[in-house]
C-alpha cells in the first residue's frame, strides 16, 4: 500500500515541485547568462544580484490583465496552453534521477516509476504537447498566430521523427526501452552512450534544440520575424504556462539526453577503482550537474548563433537528419550483428 | 461557383500582408506592404512618410547656422557626416576655404561616425537574423565612439559639430591619443565580430545569395554607397570627387563581386578597417594651425545655387541650396538622401524571395527613416 | 476488483466520446474529441498488458494521425455541406438501406461466430522465447509470421507518401 500509492505520491510531489522551481530559475539563468556574454549583468534589482526575479515575473503574470480576444474559442483559448504544460510535466514520471538508495530503512528507487516502455513514453508524450501549440495558434481566431502556430507543430513533427531515430539507435546499444535500464547498461559497458553513438548525440542534439523551438531553430517564435508566433494572443497566466512549457521542455530534453548518452546519475568513470571517492557525491547530483551542463549548452547556443529560415530548417530537417539517423541506425545494427553481442 | 470554374483543387490566393509601421525590425517606422504567394514575395510596397518633419521647408525659416542643427536630424545614427556635407555646400557656394587642420579634423570625425553608423548597422542587422550578442558588442565599442564625440563636442548622437567655414572648437587636449586607442581595440574586437558571423554556416546560409542585384541593374535603380560597391561597382564619393582631407590621405575602397547581403556585409566591414586606417594617418599628419576660417558673423552667401555631395556611411548624401543673396535664409534646401534613393530598390530586391528573407535585405540596405523621411 | 472499474470507466469514455466525436457541431471539436478517444483506447492497452502496443497507439494515432486531421480541419472550409442529394427522403432511404445492410452483417457475424468458432491457425513460425516482454514478443511475432504484411504495408506507407509529394509539388 504505502509502496503502491504513498510513496509514488511522495515522488510526485517532490519532482513536480523541484521541476516547477528550476523551471523559474532556468529563465533567470537565461537571462543572467545571456546577459553575461553580452558584456552585461541582467537582473540585479530584485533581490542580490536578481535572484528574487522569477518571483517578481511570477507576481506580474499572476496580476495581469487577462485579455481574450473576442471571438476566440473559449474552452479552447484555455486549454492549448495547458495541453502544452501538462505532457512535459508528466514526462518526468520516467526520468531516473539516482538509482535505489536506502531511506528510513526501506530501499526506495529515486525515479517515479520504470516503465518498461520508458523512452517510448516520452516519445508519445512529446506527441501530444504538439496539439497545445495547433490548438493555441488556431483559437486565437486570427490568421498570423494560426500560420506561425502550424508552422511551429510542421517543425516540431518533423524533428520529432529525427529524434525518434536517434532514439533507436541508443536503445540498439542498450537493448532495452526502459530509461533506468539504458542508464545500467553504460555502467556494464563503463563508456558513455556519447562516445558510443556521438552521430546520434548530434543528431538529437539538434533535434532538441528545434522540438524545444530554441535558437537557431526559433524561427517561429522569433520577434523580429513577419508572421507573428501562436502564443502573440496570449497574456497573463496562460501565456505564463506556454512559457513554462518551453522551459520544462528544455528541461526535459536535457534530462532524457543526459540518461541517454552521459550516463545518467552515474559518477564519471563508475568503473574506475581509484576514481571511487567520486561516488561521495550523491548519485543524483551527479544527474543534476549533467542536466544543468546541457542546459548551460542550450543557453549558450541561443546566445551565439544566427537562426535558420524556415525553409532551411525543414530542409535540414528532412534532407540531412533523417537520413543520417538512418544510416546511423543501420551502422549500429551491422556493428551489433558483427560483433555478435 | 463561376471563381472555382478554372482553378484546380491547389491553387492558392494571394496573401497582402503588412509589415510596419512598428515592427521591431523595420529600422524605424518604415511600413512595407508584402504580396505573398505562399511564402515568396511577389511584390513589396514601401510607404514613408511616418517621420516627415518638414525639415527641407523649415530650413527656409532658419539662419544658416542654425540648420546645421536641422541636419543633424536627418540620419540621426551618422550626424556628422550630414552636418560635414551641409557645411561643406555653404563653404562651395560661398567659396570659403577651410584651414587645413580643420579639414583633418572633419575627416577624423567623419570617419569616427562612419564606424559608429556600421557598429549599429552590423549589430542591428546581426540581430535581425538571429544573433543577439552581436548586438551589444557592436553597441559596447559605439559607447567608446560616443564618448570621444562626447568629449569633443558635448553630445552623445545630434552632434552639431561642424560651422560653416571650420570646426566651432579645437581638439580637447589628451583627445587624439584616446582616439588612436580606441582604434586600437576596435580592431580587435572587429577580428571578434567576423569569428561570429563571417564563417558561420548560418550566416551564410542566411545572407549568400539573398537579395543580389547586378552592378548595372543597381546604377539604373540609383543605389549608392555600399550597396552599390557591394555589386562591383567602385563608386566612392571620396576618391571621385574628394572634399575635407581625402585627397590627402591614401585609402582603399571595397568592392563586392556578386551584390548579395554577403558582399554588402563584407563590403562594411572592410570599410571600417579602411575608416580605421584613414583615422590613424590623420591623427599622425594632423597639421598646426587654426580650426575656423575667417567668415563674416553673419553669413550670406551670395545669390546662386549649388549642389555638393559627401559619402556618408549610407551613400552619397548631398545638399542642393539655392540662395537669392538677401536673406539669412536658404531659398530652398534640397537633402538628396541616401537611404530614400536605396530605399527605391526595396521591391526589386526582395522579389521571388521569402518572407524572412525581405528583414535581412531591409537590414542590409542599410536605412535610417530620419533620412528618408526628413 | 480495481481492474473491473478501470474497465468500465475507460469503456464508457471511449464510447462517450466516440459519440461526441459525431455529434459535436464544430469540426475542430470533433477532432479533439477523437484524440481523447484515441488516449482512453490507449488507456485500455495498458490494461490488457500490451505497453508497447498502448505508447504506440499514442505516438502513431493520437500523436500522428489524428494531428494530420487537425491541420486538414483547420485549412480547409468545411463549413459549406456537400451539394449532392438535398432531397430529404432519398437521404432518409439510403441511408435507412445502408445501416440495415450493416446491421445484417454484423448479425451474421456474431451468427457464425457462436455456431461455428475459429480455430487458431496453427503457428507457422517459431514461437518466442517465455522470457521475452511485450516488445520482444511483437517483435518476434512481426519478423516470422506477419513479415509479408509488414513489408507490404511499408510498401503502402511508401506509395502513400511519394503521392503526397507529387500531388503537392506543382512543378514537378
Amino acid at each position: 500500500m504505502i509502496d503502491l500509492i504513498v510513496l509514488p505520491l511522495i515522488k510526485i510531489v517532490f519532482v513536480l515541485t523541484g521541476v516547477l522551481i528550476t523551471v523559474m530559475y532556468l529563465v533567470l539563468l537565461e537571462r543572467k547568462v545571456q546577459a553575461w556574454v553580452q558584456a552585461r549583468l541582467g537582473p540585479m534589482r530584485v533581490g542580490p544580484h536578481g535572484v528574487l526575479q522569477p518571483i517578481a515575473d511570477v507576481v506580474k503574470l499572476f496580476v495581469k490583465e487577462d485579455v481574450t480576444p473576442v471571438r476566440a474559442e473559449k474552452w479552447v483559448f484555455t486549454l492549448a496552453p495547458i495541453i502544452v504544460l501538462v505532457p512535459s510535466l508528466i514526462a518526468f514520471a520516467v526520468i531516473p534521477f539516482g538509482p535505489e538508495v536506502n531511506l528510513f530503512g526501506r530501499p526506495v528507487p529515486l525515479y517515479i516509476t520504470d516503465l518498461n516502455v520508458g523512452l517510448l513514453y516520452i516519445v508519445s508524450v512529446a506527441a501530444i504537447g504538439v496539439y497545445g501549440i495547433i490548438l493555441g495558434g488556431w483559437s486565437s481566431n486570427s490568421k498570423y498566430p494560426l500560420l506561425g502556430s502550424l508552422r511551429s507543430s510542421a517543425q516540431l513533427i518533423s524533428y520529432e521523427l529525427a529524434v525518434t531515430l536517434t532514439f533507436v539507435s541508443v536503445i540498439l546499444a542498450a537493448g532495452s526501452l526502459s530509461m533506468v535500464q539504458i542508464v545500467e547498461a553504460q555502467h556494464a559497458n563503463g563508456v558513455w552512450f556519447a562516445f558510443v553513438q556521438p552521430v546520434a548525440l548530434f543528431i538529437y542534439g539538434v533535434g532538441a534544440l528545434a522540438e524545444t523551438n530554441r535558437n537557431p531553430f526559433d524561427l517561429p517564435e522569433a520577434e523580429s520575424e513577419l508572421v507573428a508566433g501562436f502564443h502573440t494572443e496570449y497574456s497573463g497566466m496562460r501565456f505564463a504556462l506556454f512559457f513554462l512549457a518551453e522551459y520544462t521542455n528544455m528541461i526535459v530534453v536535457s534530462a532524457v539526453a543526459t540518461t541517454l548518452f552521459f550516463g545518467g546519475w552515474l559518477r564519471p568513470f563508475p568503473n574506475v577503482e581509484w576514481l571511487s571517492f567520486l561516488g561521495l557525491v550523491p548519485a543524483w547530483i551527479w544527474f543534476t550537474l549533467k542536466t544543468f551542463a546541457l542546459l548551460y549548452v542550450f543557453l549558450w547556443i541561443r546566445a551565439t548563433l544566427p537562426r535558420y529560415r524556415y525553409d532551411q530548417l525543414m530542409q535540414l530537417g528532412w534532407k540531412w537528419l533523417i537520413p543520417l539517423a538512418i544510416a546511423n541506425i543501420v551502422v549500429t545494427a551491422a556493428v551489433k550483428v558483427i560483433l555478435g553481442s | 461557383m463561376e471563381r472555382d470554374a478554372g482553378r484546380s483543387m491547389f491553387d492558392t490566393d494571394e496573401l497582402v500582408i503588412n509589415m510596419g509601421p512598428q515592427h521591431p525590425a523595420t529600422h524605424g517606422v518604415l511600413r512595407v506592404v508584402l504580396k505573398l504567394d505562399g511564402e515568396k514575395v511577389v511584390d513589396a510596397d514601401v510607404v514613408i512618410g511616418y517621420l516627415h518633419r518638414g525639415v527641407e521647408k523649415l530650413t527656409e525659416n532658419r539662419d544658416w547656422t542654425q540648420i546645421v542643427l536641422l541636419t543633424d536630424r536627418l540620419d540621426y545614427v551618422a550626424s556628422a557626416a550630414a552636418n560635414l556635407a551641409y557645411v561643406e555646400t555653404v563653404e562651395k557656394l560661398m567659396s570659403i576655404e577651410v584651414p587645413r587642420r580643420a579639414r583633418y579634423v572633419r575627416t577624423i570625425l567623419a570617419e569616427l561616425q562612419r564606424l559608429a553608423s556600421h557598429l549599429v548597422w552590423l549589430g542591428s542587422h546581426a540581430m535581425d537574423i538571429g544573433a543577439i550578442t552581436v548586438f551589444l558588442y557592436c553597441l559596447r565599442e559605439r559607447e567608446l565612439i560616443l564618448d570621444l564625440f562626447e568629449e569633443y563636442c558635448g553630445a552623445r548622437l545630434t552632434y552639431n559639430s561642424m560651422r560653416i567655414g571650420g570646426l566651432p572648437q579645437d581638439v580637447p587636449s589628451g583627445w587624439l591619443p584616446k582616439v588612436l586607442r580606441f582604434c586600437d581595440v576596435q580592431e580587435e574586437k572587429l577580428a571578434e565580430y567576423e569569428t561570429l558571423l563571417t564563417h558561420n554556416r548560418i550566416w551564410l546560409q542566411r545572407t549568400r545569395g539573398i537579395g543580389a542585384i547586378t552592378g548595372q541593374a543597381a546604377i539604373a535603380v540609383g543605389l549608392c554607397g555600399p550597396s552599390l560597391r557591394g555589386s562591383g561597382v567602385p563608386r566612392d564619393v571620396r576618391k571621385d570627387e574628394p572634399y575635407a582631407a581625402y585627397d590627402e590621405i591614401p585609402f582603399d575602397i571595397a568592392v563586392g563581386a556578386n551584390g548579395d547581403t554577403y558582399d554588402r556585409y563584407l563590403v562594411r566591414l572592410e570599410e571600417m578597417r579602411q575608416s580605421m586606417r584613414i583615422v590613424r594617418q590623420a591623427v599622425e599628419g594632423l597639421p598646426e594651425g587654426p580650426v575656423m576660417a575667417k567668415v563674416p558673423r553673419l553669413i550670406k552667401p551670395p545669390a546662386g545655387e549649388t549642389y555638393h555631395a559627401n559619402e556618408s556611411p549610407k551613400g552619397e548624401i548631398g545638399f542642393f541650396i539655392a540662395s537669392d543673396g538677401r536673406s539669412t535664409s536658404p531659398y530652398r534646401l534640397r537633402v538628396r538622401p541616401p537611404s530614400f534613393c536605396n530605399l527605391q530598390a526595396l521591391p526589386q530586391l526582395v522579389r521571388g524571395h521569402l518572407v524572412a528573407d525581405v528583414i535581412a535585405i531591409i537590414g542590409t540596405i542599410d536605412i535610417v527613416l530620419g533620412e528618408v523621411d526628413r | 476488483m480495481g481492474e473491473a472499474i478501470a474497465f468500465y470507466t475507460f469503456a464508457a469514455m471511449i464510447l462517450g466520446f466516440g459519440v461526441l466525436v459525431i455529434t459535436a457541431r464544430n469540426t475542430v471539436h470533433s477532432v479533439l474529441f477523437l484524440v481523447a478517444n484515441f488516449l482512453f483506447v490507449a488507456a485500455l492497452y495498458v490494461l490488457l498488458g500490451a505497453q508497447f502496443l498502448a505508447v504506440i497507439q499514442v505516438i502513431v494515432y493520437a500523436g500522428g494521425i489524428v494531428v494530420l486531421y487537425l491541420f486538414v480541419v483547420m485549412l480547409v472550409n468545411l463549413k459549406r455541406p456537400p451539394e449532392a442529394h438535398r432531397d430529404r427522403r432519398r437521404k432518409t432511404g439510403l441511408g435507412l438501406a445502408f445501416s440495415l445492410v450493416i446491421l445484417a452483417e454484423v448479425v451474421a457475424i456474431a451468427v457464425f461466430g457462436i455456431v461455428q468458432p475459429a480455430q487458431l491457425a496453427a503457428p507457422k513460425a517459431p514461437l518466442p522465447p517465455e522470457a521475452a516482454n511485450n516488445i520482444e514478443q511483437v517483435g518476434w511475432m512481426l519478423y516470422t509470421q506477419y513479415l509479408v504484411p509488414f513489408e507490404v504495408a511499408s510498401m503502402l506507407l511508401l506509395v502513400a507518401m511519394v503521392g503526397a509529394i507529387v500531388l503537392a509539388r506543382r512543378e514537378l
